[in-house]
């Protein structure tokens, strides 16, 4: 085993304005992402999933921040870096994708020309240069006539092409690891499978790492290798794709597997979750799942449960991980 | 949150013409909604006269029948919010007819017609005004369309709460204190204050969070089941769909393509953009994704139809007929629409079941 590419340690995110106390929103998290894999992060929305994304990306909103633990980036700290050090590093090394292409790209500068900024500025390319690159890379993610829709500006794009200049100027700098916030959420299911196939392959050919955001479990089982599940700010299990979703220890994955529709079982019916996920300023003390849990215990409301290895490389923050399993089995 | 048993809404008046044959409580024929762009003022000088017409909706053939729940699906810019806009009032069609109960439905509503068929937006973060409470929100309504007596209003607000699964004391409280779910149960309420037979529900899941989406499916399930309401249900999520409606209408670029039961759509389309759009869907169950079906391309723009069937340049199957014959809805199998000038030759598409 190789040193992962990118390793996260209790990784803690908050808002700290203002008060003395800061609300924590992203509490403990860790994980690691090795060269090539295809890291998937599932949660709902307030679940921490995007800040922890961003932390990776040194993007996080103003007011929010990075308030304890360690991201290593190929052996490099990146937590407390210069910012101008860090922007270096990550242009050509760590790209972002984001759900809304059309908020992430600049309205009023031609598409050709923002793909080009990247590999003229960390790649030292001349403007010529860097323009046939980014033609090169509008081949690459499948836009048709890429030389006369460079010079188009993003809103005569349609919602696809423009995820898909987004992903062109993403690996327009050959990024070891790239950051997916939920990059098809806004795109149709023909459109979105298509775009998913495309990330993969140019995943493949690059043999770029990917940590990919999404509330979609399907999307995560067809497109990543691994995956973590968080709620309310914590990882509460994780492990490969195949581990996780088929033998889930975690009341929270398994109630997120029985309330969603799956297209291959019609019959079965929706479980809901009861209640809501907690408000971030006041979570319950204890396991943030508790209040909803169906397999509570007394226990399970004093202290947060650690990260126990249920199987080898699937882990679950649940005391009762292993009854779980039973009753799944019962079932 | 516990869901109270619902009764069911007492004078409808629509439940007092018992008819021999039912006709569907919504039928729509011929449908179409255009919209003429501004040309701009230099090409009006130079008297270019190429206008730009932007067909949202071109020939939509549509019935609702009562009690059931019928999901529109497609992709954006298929037309189906244009349709659920015109079927609910909002706007009006540039041609074509709506019947509702088998009469003609007038162009101008008056405030009786509109108050039959109602709507549920997808967002209920904006549909809901954030300076009402939610008793106020109820009580113009009942007032407006004097659905009960002035002294029975509150009571009726409470009714309606815990007919969608809230508690009495949401009344005073305002929209900004309530989760997702809880909003959208908030919208359904208003939809149902006016005590209408057709519930329109534009995307009404998809801004909420997984967990929550079940209960407001099972919510939409009750309340057909309880008050005999028909609901036409506009989605994207083909597990959704499958999972809630009866029958499923898959519209292409402004046209319905596809009509049919959903057990009967999903396991044998009989349109190829059907097929493409069932195999677009990302999958629990690894292994029954099948490669041999994927589309190239995006939807073309409305203002620019391709001849003959509109699909055809993204179609798989398409031959040169495709490209000159617009093909209209058949009946393809029983109680089975395509207009797909192949369908009978395309069994093959039958899905593969794992």
């Amino acid at each position: 085993m190789t040193d992962p590419l990118l390793s996260v340690r209790s990784l803690s995110i908050g808002v700290t304005r203002g008060s003395t106390d800061p609300t924590l929103i992203v509490e403990d998290v860790s994980f690691d992402i090795s060269k090539g894999e295809r890291f998937g992060i599932v949660g709902e929305s307030g679940s921490g999933k995007s800040l922890t994304l961003r932390a990776i990306g040194d993007l996080l909103p103003r007011g929010v921040e990075v308030l304890a633990g360690s991201i290593r980036y190929n052996g490099t700290e990146l937590v407390g870096m210069p910012r101008s050090s860090r922007r270096k590093l990550m242009g050509p090394e760590i790209a972002m994708i984001f759900q809304e292409p059309m908020t992430a790209l600049n309205p009023v500068v031609r598409v050709g020309e923002q793909i080009a900024e990247g590999p003229r500025r960390y790649l030292g390319m001349t403007r010529a240069e860097s323009m046939a690159r980014a033609i090169e890379m509008m081949a690459k993610t499948g836009i048709p006539d890429p030389v006369r829709r460079a010079r188009a500006y993003p809103h005569e794009l349609s919602g696809g092409l423009r995820q898909r200049i987004m992903i062109a100027m993403a690996l327009s700098c050959d990024p070891r690891l790239l950051l997916c916030d939920e990059p098809t959420t806004a795109l149709d299911v023909t459109v979105q499978h298509q775009v998913l196939r495309l990330l993969e392959d140019l995943c493949d050919d690059s043999g770029a790492a990917l940590a990919f955001v999404t509330h979609d479990l399907a999307v995560v089982n067809q497109t990543c290798t691994d995956l973590a599940v968080m709620y309310s700010g914590h990882i509460v299990e994780s492990g490969t794709v195949r581990e996780v979703l088929s033998d889930p220890r975690h009341p929270y994955t398994q109630g997120l597997l029985d309330s969603a529709p799956d297209f291959d079982r019609p019959e079965r019916p929706l479980i809901p979750i009861p209640g809501f996920p907690p408000n971030v300023a006041s979570r319950p003390s204890g396991c943030p799942f508790a209040p909803r849990c169906p397999f509570v215990v007394e226990a399970c409301r004093t202290a947060m449960p650690p990260m126990v290895t249920v199987a080898p490389g699937h882990g679950a923050a649940c005391i009762e991980a292993d009854r779980i399993s039973r009753e799944l089995v019962a079932r | 949150m516990t869901m109270p048993e619902a009764q069911p809404l007492e004078g409808r008046p629509l439940n007092a013409e018992p008819l021999a044959v039912d006709p569907p409580v919504l039928r729509v024929a011929n449908l179409a909604k255009s919209y003429d762009l501004p040309t701009s003022l230099l090409s009006r000088i130079a008297r270019r006269g190429d206008k730009a017409t932007l067909r949202a909706l071109d020939g939509v053939e549509l019935q609702l029948n009562r009690g059931e729940i019928l999901a529109l699906v497609g992709e954006s810019g298929s037309g189906k919010s244009t349709l659920a806009k015109i079927l609910v009032g909002s706007t009006a069609a540039t041609a074509g007819e709506i019947e509702y109960h088998g009469a003609p439905m007038p162009a101008r509503r008056g405030k009786d017609d509109s108050r039959r068929i109602q709507m549920v937006f997808q967002d209920p973060y904006s549909s809901l005004n954030p300076r009402l409470t939610v008793g106020a929100m109820l009580r113009e309504l009942l007032v407006l369309h004097s659905i009960v007596p002035a002294k029975q209003v509150r009571e009726e607000s409470k009714r309606l709460l815990n007919l969608v699964g809230l508690e009495e004391d949401a009344l005073d409280a305002y929209p900004s204190q309530f989760s997702g779910g809880q909003r959208q149960r908030i919208a359904i309420a208003r939809a149902l204050a006016v005590r209408p037979d057709i519930l329109i529900a534009d995307e009404p899941v998809s801004a909420l969070d997984v967990s929550v989406q079940a209960t407001v499916l099972d919510l939409f399930a009750t309340l057909r089941r309880d008050l005999g309401l028909s609901i036409l249900f506009v989605a994207h999520n083909l597990a959704v769909v499958q999972h809630l409606s009866d029958r499923v209408a898959v519209m292409y670029l402004g046209r319905i393509v596809e009509v049919a039961e959903t057990a009967e759509l999903f396991r044998n389309p009989r349109h190829p953009y059907t097929r493409a759009l069932i195999d677009s869907i990302p999958r629990m169950s690894a292994g029954s994704v099948t490669e041999a079906f994927q589309l190239e391309g995006e939807p073309p723009s409305p203002f620019d139809v391709p001849s003959g069937c509109r699909f055809n340049p993204r179609c798989p199957y398409a031959v040169d007929a495709c490209r000159t014959t617009d093909p209209v809805l058949e009946t393809v199998a029983p109680a089975h629409l395509s207009a797909c000038i192949r369908a009978s030759e395309l069994t093959e598409l039958a899905v593969a079941r794992v």
